[in-house]
Parts: structure tokens; C-alpha cells; sequence
């Protein structure tokens, strides 16, 4: 009996003891009808090859193990960054479910989104009914002070008009008529994540600026900076790293979409639904800033120019990391704000290139693929040139032609980047056959790449959303000089533990 | 082993009112319906007195998913040898990429695809022309990169229906030219009002595009011959329920759906016994196959030491003495296992509350392993119960329980608050909150990583982890020191 109540195995060690071992194994021959472990394991061998890898590559339909989500996702986590508002899905309850799960799964916190249930009957006669009784009915629950809607594919394919049902249902006192309701349209079958966190703040400032009483034209500038971090992953840590930047230089901000709180709230007792976020004045005054910046700039296109038709100056990063990326932000930030960088800010770029410095002889030359959002593939790349890592494999699935030419552009600068292949649009399952037949020493992405990592032996390094099976990443930032020297820290952690696991004579001490 | 209790009626009706208050009008009329306590009618018969599998109230944060989660998510993406493609735009399959823990054996993108995410990632053309052309192509070229593959599934996504493509008909046309079965699940998460009917449709798939398919496989019958349904293998649950079939005589020749192959379905019908652990689930063609072919099937619960000397018995009185014997010995060969274990556990636990909610099964099912090691089940619901099934529950639990049918996140944390249980089962959107609240809390979904919990290897890991969870010294330090009264 391989169970004992002194020494309780679960799955982990469980299905390795004899009895399950030989249960496993009867069923097997018994019952399961398999192919022959010859013919896997020459199918598996064969998958590893050019011959694959070119039939993987001739596909135009399947797609396998895709890296992105669907628009709403990024709507619901954009929405949940402002003061006390609630993200509402108009259209199916199952998508709300799975948002809410996606993120909980990610930050290991409660991520709050309402539904308005739409199921047959609404598929026929539309949604209207739906959403004025989930507007009355959330506002009454949950007491927000502002309810930010989204749609599902299901309300986009029958073609619900999110602006005539917000008015009909205000019109119906669901919510008081100044009640703030911005919506987004947010349909799955187009773009992905990135571009709903985008239609969901473009959304956010139209309610503020262009609905709440009319057009609003930029009044007396506040002299602020708006900042739009984009969907991160590790926002938690990034927001407030950004903040202390902007403390530290003394510029006055509106960081808009701001989730670290509500992704972080204490255990002590009390659940928080609402915590944080950006209040709804700043979002008003916002109109009336110097300028605003994107941090990421396909987070935030559709928004920055709905900003620039308003007249405000505008400027868009890509994820600032690293440390020319972090360069490229401050300065922007500094141009914008007429704020000097501080020296302390640059006693800490300092140490970054310090410990740059001291770790160069083991970064120098080794090969890495990276996946992720666009912004970070591109900033990953940037920091990876930087370390004298060459990035061989650039790989985005929600990625289209503008990017693969700025990624081509940021290799083409430095000779690290000489041969490194740019796959947007692609899939992990085309990752796979490029890992197997141009190998790399790691793989940077987020834990889905725990399979590629199976498959392939490559180390994977998870530095981007989602990070589902390690705790607590997104407690620490990747963004900035310090995000940079953590990012460093893990890259060199899973070097130094691949030369220690490779060699017995090379077990040195001090490295 | 099972504790006597009662729980405190009035309370809970009281609590019940005032968190009914809350709502406007109408909403309130609607939820009132969905929430009660365990009672015993005049005739002596317990109740539990809710409606159920209605439609969510819109605007409130229902626990529940969708049809396609119940067919894709529970029901046929365990299925291991078959590739599974989530059919519509991207994000149903991503979002339920690789959550469900269901364990399996094999090589993944080799013979085994259970964790990989296959979608035909829709765009705004597909919407427009229909997507039936390139599902063709796209099952061609899945038969191309993964020639090992038993068969395909193509579960629909919203738009599907929506727009009207006739994926039975590919799957016809497919069928034929791969020579593999291509099976047509409708699923679409629109229809129904939770993932219940994405069971019931999956189990029809099962009937109409598995079965009346037919099987090439020659099998020899036994006397002995059992299927196990409706075990998905969540940290691989169906292996020691599979051992304790096979420790009092049985054959297993099927296990459904976890880490299963296309073979053992088809040749399902050819079992003398159907045994039946999720019942909301996969009753559907257990009906379907007692009517067809007449074989029987029964229910079993193989959480906890009580409930699974009794399950053994249940199904052993269905066989002859042999298998009878062969129980008894089963039965008293763990007894000094599950002795240890409670002797080990019992202390630590004795007298704790408990709250429960969860899908179609778990919220019966586990309550009497709690009530082996001393503990009390003060509230208990589902996401997506039928009447039958309350009416099983209340067999369960004890005179005024709380009971809550589709629960939104408003009313149970109104009820935890209010209730203070010491430990919530409950799932991974419920987990957080109820934590900050400072009330331990177990995934009851997914085990919270842990498992399995089936069988008396997997009492042995619930035991653990239920002590794990409320005697955590962590919930001492809620307060900061300088805070403490």
C-alpha cells in the first residue's frame, strides 16, 4: 500500500509508486487501443525535424497553442483600474467567468466583473433586456461609481449598439442618467487583449470628455502627465515603480488604468472589491494634461490618437525595460514635463550598468527566443541586445506587419541581432519545430512555454503575463532600472544553474 | 462515522432575507427562489426546497461558465487521443487552456493532445463568410501534423450558431476522408444558462457521433466488465478509484472522460455495468445506454471512508459473491489506513465548519468526508445543479443547512461573513476574497493543486489538506500587532 497517514503522497510522488506504476501500465495494454511506442517515438522524433518543421510552417488555418487572448480580457483588466468601477461583459456569462478566472490565476487576487447573462433567447431578440436590468441590478449590489461595459462575440455577431441600449437603460432609470457608463466594443474576432485594453480607456476618456456633458475642449493645462501602462502582467510592481520614478523626479501624473492596488490588496480581514485605481476627476481633468504618453505603444494607439485629435501632445513607448528602454522613458518623460532626471535616478541606471558589467562574461553570445505581446517581445529583444544575449527567435501571435518591422529595425542596430528571426503571427506549436531544428539556450515568455521547455530542454524564463504556476513574479517590477536588474538576476539565476547541473568537474564555487 | 447535527434554521433564514433585501424587486422575487435550508417535509422525506437551472440574473457575478466549459472544458477535453479544436474566435480555448488538471499518460502533441490549446482563431471574415471551409482544411491539416490522433472533436464557440456553419456537415465530409471519427459538439456558450447543457450536448455527441458510428474493435466480453464514467481525473482522481475497482474484482475496459482514448468510449456499451461518479454530468448516456443496450448503471461516491464502504458494497451487490468477498476484504484491508488517518487528522478538525459550492457533484459528494474527520457542513450550493440533484443533496446534509443555488459572489460573501465557517471549498474566483476575509479556503474545482482526493489514497491528501488550510498559522497574523485589541 503505497499510502501511509505518517507520509501522505499526492499526485506528485503518488503515481510514481509500483502500484500505480503497473495500474498505469495494464491500462495501457489492456485498454487504451495505443499506437506502438516504436511508432511515437519515431512520429516524436520526426517532429523535431526540418521536414516538420516546413509542414508546421505550410499550415493556413490550424492554429496550435496560440499566445494571445480575446479583446474583452483586456477591457476588464483596463476597466479595473480606475476608482470603485466595476467591469461589466454584455453577452455571455461564461466569457466573464473565464476573465475573472485568467486573472485570478495570474495574480493569485479576486478580479470583480459582472455579466448581463445573455443566453437563446437574447441571441434572437438581442441583448437591450439584458443589460438594463444588469446595469440596475449591479449598481445596487455592488455599489460602484462607475460601471465600465464591454461586449462578448455573441453581442458583436447579432450587432447590439452598446450607445443607444446605455441611453435606453438610462432612460429606463437602471442607473441615474449622470451615472458614468463608458463602454468599449470589444469584439473576440478582432486583434486580441492588447488592442480591447486599448478600445476600453479610448472608451473611458469619450465617456469623460465627449459624453459625460458633451464635447469638452482642453481648458487651462493642470501641467500633468497622463501615463497608460497597457496590459502587464506585472502592473502590480510596474505601476508603483513608475510612480516612485515620477515622485523621484517630481512630476505631477495621472497614471491612467492604474490596477496595482486593486490586484494587491491586504489579507486582514477584510475583502476589498474596490481598492486603488484612477479616480474619476483625474480621468476628467485628464483632457487638461501637457501630454500623454503610452508605455506600450499597441495598447494604446486607438487611444492616443483619440488624445492628439483633442490637441494634447502624445508619445508612445514600447513597455520601457532595460536599460535603454528605461532611458528612452525617462527622457521622454523629462521632455514632456520639463522635469530634470534626477541624480539619484542616475546613480541607480548606474548600478544597473554595473551589474551589467559584471555578469557580461556569462550573458555574451548565448541565444534566446522570446514570445509575449508585441511591446514586450520588442523591449525584451532590446534588453537582451544589451546584455550581449542574441535573440534568435522574436516570436508574436498578436503581431502583425508595423511590428515585425520594428523588430527588424531594433536588430538590424546592433550585431547581436544579426541572426535572429522575426515570426509574427505565429504560435507556439511553429515555436516548437524553430527550437528543435535552430536551438536556443533559453526561451523567455510566460508559462505557457513550460511545454516547449518539456519538449525541448531549453530553460524557460517566464517574464511575462501569464505567469500561472510560479507565485508572486508580478510582485516585483520588470519595468525600469530596477526591473531591469531583476530581469538580469533570473536570466543569469537559470544560466549559472544550467552550467552547475552540466558538469561535476565544473562545479566551481565562485562564478 | 458521520456526525449528528443539526444547523440553526431560523438563522439561516434570516440571513437569507437580509441578504434578499439587497437586490431591487424584481431581482430579489427571482433569487428568493434560489435560496432555502434543508427541511423535512411532513412524509419524513428531507428537501432542500430551491429552484435550480434557471437562468443567472443579469448584472451580479455569477459563478457559473458556459455550455461550451461544460462540453469542451469537462466532458471531451479529457479525451486524450483526440485532438480538441475550440472552434470560433480565440479566446474560450485559451481561457481554458490546461486548467482542469485532467491527468493522463502519453506524449502531448504526439499521441496525447489534452494540454494543448487548437483553435481556428476566428476573425471578422470568418464571421462574414462562414467558417465551414476552413475547419476542412484545418482538420486536414491537424490529421497532417498529428497523424497519431484517434479522432477530432470541433466544439463550437458563440459565433458559431450565430451565424449558422454546418459543422455537422463538415464533420460528415471530414470523417470520411481522414477515416477517423470527426465529432460535431454544438456547444455554444449562449445556449443553456450554465455549463449544464454543454454536458447533456457532449453526452448526445457522445450518442450520436461515437456510438451510431460504431467500432471496428473486436472485444471478448467478461462477466466483470465495468465502465467508470464521469471521472475527469482532476489531480488524477479516476486512478485510485480504478484501483479499488480492479482490488475487488473488476475489469475496467472504459474510463471516462479523463485520461481516456477514443476507444474506450466506443467500446463502452459492451460493459455489463455502467459506474457513474459525476452524476450531473453524465447521466445523460448512462440513461442512453440502459435504454439501448439495457445495461444498468449505478451511482458511486468515493470520497471518504464512509462513503466509500458503502459505494464498494453498492456496486459489489450488483456482482456475485466473489466480487461481495472481494469488498469486504478491500473495505477492511484500508481500515487501518483510514484509522491512521483519522486518528491523525480527527483532533485537529473536530467540531469545524464548513461551507461548500461548487459545480454539479462536489457540494453532496465531499460532505461526508468532511463529517469522517469531525466536520460540520453548515452551507452548501452549486453552480449549475438540476432539481434531481438537490434532491440527492438533501439526503447529504442535515436539517437546516443553508442551501444556495447559483450563488453570485454578492450573496456568498454576505453569507461567509455572516456564517464565519472555518474553511470554504470553492473555486479559484471565490478563493481570494474569502482568504482576505481571513477564512481558509480550499479549490474544490481543482483541488488547489493538490489531489488526488478520490479513494482512500486520495482521503489520506484531503485529510492533509483540509488541516493544512485552517490550522495555517498564517491566520494569526491578520492583524498587525500594534492593531490587536
Amino acid at each position: 500500500m503505497p499510502q501511509s497517514a505518517e507520509n501522505i503522497k499526492d499526485h506528485i510522488s503518488l503515481f510514481s509508486e509500483p502500484e500505480y506504476k503497473e495500474l498505469l501500465a495494464q491500462k495501457k495494454a489492456n485498454y487504451e487501443c495505443r499506437p506502438s511506442d516504436e511508432k511515437v517515438n519515431e512520429q516524436l522524433e520526426y517532429s523535431k525535424s526540418w521536414e516538420y518543421r516546413e509542414k508546421n510552417f505550410a499550415r493556413k488555418q490550424a492554429v496550435i497553442n496560440p499566445h494571445k487572448a480575446c479583446q474583452p480580457l483586456g477591457a476588464v483588466f483596463a476597466a479595473a483600474g480606475f476608482e470603485e468601477t466595476l467591469p461589466y461583459v454584455h453577452g455571455s456569462q461564461g466569457c466573464a467567468a473565464y476573465f475573472r478566472s485568467h486573472l485570478a490565476r495570474h495574480f493569485k487576487e479576486a478580479s470583480a466583473c459582472v455579466s448581463d447573462s445573455m443566453t437563446e433567447d437574447a441571441a434572437v431578440f438581442g441583448g437591450l433586456n439584458n443589460l438594463v436590468e444588469g446595469l440596475l441590478n449591479a449598481k445596487h449590489l455592488y455599489k460602484p461609481k462607475m460601471i465600465a461595459v464591454s461586449t462578448t462575440c455573441m453581442a458583436e455577431v447579432i450587432g447590439d449598439d452598446l450607445s443607444a441600449f446605455i441611453a435606453t437603460a438610462k432612460e429606463k432609470e437602471a442607473v441615474p442618467t449622470d451615472f458614468p457608463v463608458p463602454f468599449a466594443h470589444t469584439p473576440s474576432f478582432v486583434g486580441s487583449h492588447v488592442v480591447g485594453y486599448d478600445n476600453m480607456i479610448k472608451g473611458i476618456f469619450n465617456y469623460f470628455w465627449d459624453r459625460e456633458k458633451g464635447e469638452v475642449k482642453p481648458g487651462k493645462s493642470n501641467g500633468k502627465i497622463n501615463i497608460i501602462p497597457g496590459f502587464d502582467g506585472y502592473a502590480v510592481a510596474n505601476n508603483r515603480e513608475l510612480k516612485r520614478y515620477l515622485d523621484t523626479m517630481g512630476v505631477d501624473y495621472t497614471l491612467v488604468g492604474d490596477v496595482s492596488e486593486v490586484f494587491d490588496t491586504p489579507t486582514d480581514g477584510t475583502f476589498r472589491m474596490y481598492d486603488g485605481g484612477t479616480k474619476l476627476d483625474d480621468v476628467r481633468d485628464a483632457i487638461n494634461a501637457k501630454a500623454t504618453i503610452g508605455l506600450q505603444h499597441y495598447c494604446s494607439d486607438k487611444t492616443l490618437e483619440y488624445v492628439a485629435s483633442k490637441g494634447q501632445a502624445t508619445a508612445s513607448l514600447n513597455y520601457p525595460m532595460g536599460v535603454s528602454g528605461t532611458d528612452a522613458m525617462l527622457m521622454k518623460i523629462s521632455e514632456l514635463s520639463g522635469k530634470a532626471i534626477p541624480e539619484a535616478i542616475e546613480k541607480e541606471r548606474g548600478r544597473l550598468v554595473d551589474a551589467i558589467a559584471d555578469s557580461q562574461g556569462w550573458t555574451h553570445g548565448k541565444k534566446a527566443a522570446v514570445f509575449g505581446d508585441p511591446d514586450f517581445v520588442l523591449s525584451m529583444a532590446s534588453f537582451l541586445l544589451e546584455l550581449g544575449i542574441e535573440p534568435t527567435h522574436c516570436l508574436c501571435t498578436n503581431a502583425g506587419k508595423e511590428w515585425e518591422a520594428q523588430m527588424k529595425a531594433l536588430l538590424a542596430a546592433s550585431p547581436f541581432g544579426a541572426d535572429c528571426q522575426v515570426w509574427a503571427g505565429k504560435d507556439l506549436w511553429h515555436l516548437r519545430s524553430l527550437l528543435f531544428t535552430e536551438p536556443t539556450d533559453m526561451i523567455i515568455g510566460s508559462s505557457y512555454g513550460k511545454y516547449l521547455e518539456k519538449d525541448t530542454g531549453i530553460p524557460l524564463i517566464r517574464l511575462t503575463f501569464p505567469v500561472f504556476d510560479r507565485h508572486h513574479h508580478h510582485r516585483f517590477p520588470t519595468m525600469g532600472y530596477q526591473g531591469a536588474l531583476r530581469t538580469l538576476v533570473e536570466i543569469l539565476d537559470r544560466i549559472f544553474e544550467v552550467a552547475d547541473a552540466s558538469s561535476d568537474i565544473s562545479y566551481d564555487l565562485t562564478r | 462515522m458521520s456526525l449528528d447535527y443539526t444547523n440553526d434554521t431560523a438563522a439561516n433564514e434570516a440571513l437569507i432575507k437580509e441578504v434578499l433585501d439587497q437586490y431591487p424587486e424584481k431581482s430579489a422575487k427571482k433569487r428568493a427562489r434560489h435560496l432555502g435550508t434543508v427541511k423535512t417535509e411532513e412524509n419524513g422525506t428531507p428537501t432542500c426546497g430551491v429552484k435550480s437551472n434557471i437562468k443567472s440574473v443579469p448584472g451580479v457575478m455569477t459563478v457559473r461558465g458556459c455550455a461550451y466549459a461544460g462540453a469542451k472544458g469537462v466532458v471531451w477535453g479529457p479525451v486524450k487521443d483526440m485532438v480538441h479544436i475550440s472552434h470560433g474566435p480565440i479566446g474560450c480555448g485559451q481561457y481554458s487552456w490546461s486548467q482542469r488538471r485532467n491527468y493522463f499518460t502519453g506524449t502531448v502533441g504526439i499521441d496525447s493532445f489534452v494540454t494543448m490549446q487548437v483553435t481556428s482563431d476566428f476573425q471578422e471574415r470568418d464571421i462574414v463568410f462562414g467558417g465551414d471551409k476552413n475547419l476542412e482544411i484545418m482538420i486536414d491539416e491537424l490529421d497532417e501534423l498529428f497523424p497519431l490522433n484517434n479522432g477530432i472533436s470541433v466544439l463550437s464557440e458563440c459565433p458559431i450558431g450565430l451565424i449558422g456553419d454546418d459543422i455537422e456537415a463538415v464533420a460528415k465530409k471530414k470523417a470520411k476522408d481522414i477515416g477517423k471519427k470527426v465529432v460535431p459538439v454544438r456547444c455554444e456558450g449562449f445556449r443553456g444558462v450554465s455549463q449544464s447543457l454543454g454536458h447533456h450536448i457532449a453526452n448526445d455527441a457522445i450518442r450520436d457521433w461515437v456510438f451510431e458510428k460504431g467500432t471496428e474493435e473486436e472485444w471478448a466480453t467478461g462477466p466483470y466488465d465495468v465502465n467508470l464514467i464521469a471521472d475527469y481525473n482532476i489531480g488524477g482522481d479516476a486512478w485510485p478509484s480504478r484501483k479499488l475497482l480492479e482490488e475487488i474484482g473488476l475489469r475496467v475496459i472504459g474510463s471516462w472522460s479523463g485520461d481516456a482514448t477514443l476507444a474506450e468510449i466506443e467500446r463502452a456499451p459492451k460493459a455489463k455495468l455502467n459506474l457513474i461518479h459525476c452524476y450531473r454530468s453524465m447521466n445523460y448516456i448512462c440513461r442512453h445506454m440502459e435504454e439501448k443496450y439495457g445495461m444498468p448503471w449505478i451511482e458511486y461516491n468515493f470520497f471518504g471512508p464512509t462513503q466509500i464502504a458503502a459505494s464498494l458494497r453498492k456496486i459489489a451487490a450488483a456482482f456475485d459473491e466473489t466480487i461481495q468477498k472481494k469488498a469486504e476484504e478491500v473495505i477492511a484491508k484500508y481500515q487501518p489506513l483510514v484509522d491512521a488517518v483519522t486518528a491523525r487528522f480527527k483532533p485537529r478538525l473536530d467540531g469545524k465548519t464548513v461551507m461548500l459550492y461548487v459545480g454539479g457533484l462536489r457540494p453532496r459528494h465531499t460532505a461526508t468526508a468532511y463529517e469522517d474527520l469531525g466536520m460540520k457542513i453548515v452551507g452548501s450550493g452549486y453552480e449549475f445543479a438540476h432539481n434531481d440533484d438537490y434532491q440527492r443533496t438533501a439526503t447529504y446534509l442535515k436539517e437546516g443547512t443553508l442551501i444556495y443555488d447559483d450563488v453570485s459572489e454578492f450573496e456568498l460573501e454576505k453569507f461567509i461573513e455572516q456564517l464565519r465557517p472555518d474553511l470554504v471549498g470553492s473555486g479559484i474566483k471565490e478563493k481570494y476574497s474569502t482568504q482576505k476575509m481571513g477564512v481558509p479556503f480550499r479549490q474544490m474545482h481543482s483541488w488547489d493543486y493538490s489531489g488526488p482526493y478520490h479513494g482512500y489514497d486520495g482521503f489520506a491528501i484531503f485529510a492533509r489538506d483540509m488541516d493544512m488550510a485552517i490550522n495555517a498559522p498564517v491566520w494569526g497574523k491578520l492583524k498587525a500587532p500594534w492593531k490587536a485589541a
